[in-house]
């Protein structure tokens, strides 16, 4: 019941968000409210102002105007950069999770994978080896990775094994709120589909809410539940999933959706 | 002073009072690298350039010096340091441990217990304990300030997973005074527990790191670790072929190509002082020649 009545209120308040690199305006006006469980697409060509956003959205950007809120576990919604950066990097390393395009990026490729999903246990305090392995091995089990390579380090793991690693890592600390930008990019087709469907899977399990960036309608289409069209830094059309991808109003994310080569 | 071409200490009074409030600072901040504008010294870096600086800061013309290099008074290197004030400050030196007042080392703690009138100058390679996992220099000082160790973890985590124990053998993290992780120098990890609320005062000194970092007298100092693989300190199970000694810091010295090896004491003026007063080990040479305790002329 509790969690219904805090399904009410918005996990993110984004409200104008705006950011500009002198005259360039990468992001203007953007407004929305996500839900705790909701899964938002920002989709978009590139140099369209979605990744801008995503780091606006996760205070790895300060704003020119506007502010992010984010309801913080006591129930409390404040503003981001209201807060201290203790308390944006505790946020980062619990509440929140961030999964690159580029797994390099998101991993430590030079440590084992049991370290590389356990440290984010470890840095908030976890001190019992035998636990953060336990816990490392099942949640490479729930991304479908062999725990016999335990001890492998990243680099030595396929594209669709780093990137699946790189979501365990994010979620080890059950985090309420995980931005993606472009998870699936940089994989081949039948390795997209199976990220697709284990991230489905997990983002259902763990009733996750996601802001997801990508330029790929179908990933859009599979894993989210609301869409944003960006163009020029600024949200040109949102909606349903179903209604913008199946009855575009614009006529750029007409053009979008018919680009869609037919199966 | 018996070298008058140099001011005492042969650094200037300036930089010296530079250096003093950097160590000034550190004392304050437990564990804290403070930056100091490390100067040239007249020999390459990595061969204690912090430490002399730090040392020529405090030394007064009625301090003795003992300079010791992996526990050894005779090496070039701590023979070297030694000469060094000797001629630029003229002040006493020694090798006797216990009547030094201050005592420069390199990657040892001396096995005799030290007092409330000593210093402890450690001579440190890279002072960031977190380097090698975090290359950022930004970052790693935001993980200070933020108190965010759990990466230090990670490696000792690696450790275990690969071989199955805490196999760092030196430069073994340590907590100080609750609050800042710091690198210990290189030192075997069976020092570790030597720093912990130790009587003497501890100065650390990274010359080409320009970093200076401090232990106050009687100041907690906890070695990482995890509760299912607590610290360890790590010693060669034998005595000390020179003197007997069970409870010592041991090298392991090859005698042959042929896998012979034999261990004694790393550090000279215990095993020295302990041969001295008839303990004996199955390789010393006897009758042992009763000199070197107390030797003043470095």
């Amino acid at each position: 019941m509790a969690d219904l009545l805090e399904a009410d209120q918005p996990l993110l308040i984004a409200d104008s968000l705006s950011k500009s690199y002198g005259r360039i305006a990468a992001c203007r006006e953007v407004s929305f409210s996500l839900y705790p469980g909701e899964v938002l697409a920002i989709v978009g060509e590139s140099g369209s102002g979605k990744s801008t956003l995503l780091q606006l959205l996760s205070g790895q950007l300060a704003p020119s105007g506007g502010h992010v809120s984010y309801r913080m576990r006591d129930g409390v919604t404040r503003d981001l950069a209201a807060l201290g950066e203790a308390e944006r990097r505790l946020l980062f390393r619990t509440d929140w999770g961030f999964v690159h395009q580029d797994p390099a990026q998101g991993l430590r490729m030079a440590v084992s994978a049991g370290a590389n999903v356990g440290e984010r246990l470890m840095a908030v305090g976890w001190n019992h080896y035998g636990r953060i392995r336990e816990s490392a091995s099942d949640w490479l089990t729930r991304v479908e990775i062999d725990v016999a390579r335990i001890d492998d380090a990243p680099r030595t793991y396929s594209g669709g094994m780093r990137q699946r690693l790189q979501i365990a890592r994010n979620l080890v600390t059950g985090p309420l709120l995980v931005f993606m930008d472009e998870p699936t990019g940089g994989l081949d087709v039948s390795v997209q589909a199976r990220l697709l469907d284990l991230l489905r899977t997990l983002v259902a399990e763990l009733h996750l809410a996601v802001v997801i960036v990508t330029h790929d309608l179908a990933v859009a289409r599979l894993l989210s539940h609301r869409v944003m069209v960006m163009k020029g830094g600024r949200v040109i059309e949102t909606g349903l999933t179903d209604q913008v991808l199946d009855d575009p109003r614009e006529p750029y994310t007409q053009l979008l959706v018919s680009s869609i080569l037919p199966p | 002073m018996n070298a008058p071409a140099y001011n005492f200490a042969y650094l200037d009074e300036q930089t010296k009072r530079m250096i003093r409030r950097a160590i000034l600072k550190a004392i304050a901040i437990p564990g804290y690298q403070v930056p100091f504008a490390s100067r040239e010294m007249p020999m390459p870096y990595g061969w204690g350039t912090g430490g002399v600086q730090v040392t020529a800061a405090i030394l007064g013309p009625q301090d003795v010096l003992k300079v010791i290099d992996q526990g050894s008074d005779d090496t070039t290197n701590a023979i070297s340091i030694r000469k060094f004030f000797a001629k630029t400050a003229g002040v006493g030196t020694t090798t006797a441990t216990d009547q030094a007042t201050v005592i420069q080392t390199r990657h040892r703690i001396p096995e005799a217990a030290l007092h409330e009138n000593q210093v402890l100058v450690y001579q440190v390679p890279i002072p960031e304990p977190l380097r090698f996992l975090e290359p950022r220099e930004t970052e790693t000082r935001r993980m200070h300030a933020l108190a965010e160790y759990g990466l230090m973890h990670v490696k000792l985590y690696e450790d275990i997973a690969r071989f199955g124990h805490i196999a760092t053998a030196y430069a073994y993290p340590v907590k100080v005074n609750a609050r800042y992780v710091m690198d210990p120098s290189p030192t075997p990890k069976f020092d570790n527990p030597k720093m912990d609320n130790c009587p003497a005062l501890q100065l650390f000194g990274a010359g080409r790191e320009k970093r200076i970092y401090a232990i106050p007298p009687y100041t907690q100092v906890v070695s990482l670790d995890f509760e299912d693989h607590p610290f360890e300190p790590y010693r060669f199970n034998a005595p000390c072929a020179l003197c007997g000694a069970e409870n010592s810091y041991l090298d392991e010295i090859v005698t042959d190509d042929r896998g012979s090896r034999m261990f004694v004491c790393s550090d000279t003026d215990y095993c020295e002082g302990r041969q001295a007063a008839g303990h004996h080990g199955a390789l010393s040479a006897a009758p042992y020649k009763d000199k070197a305790q107390g030797d003043a002329n470095g």
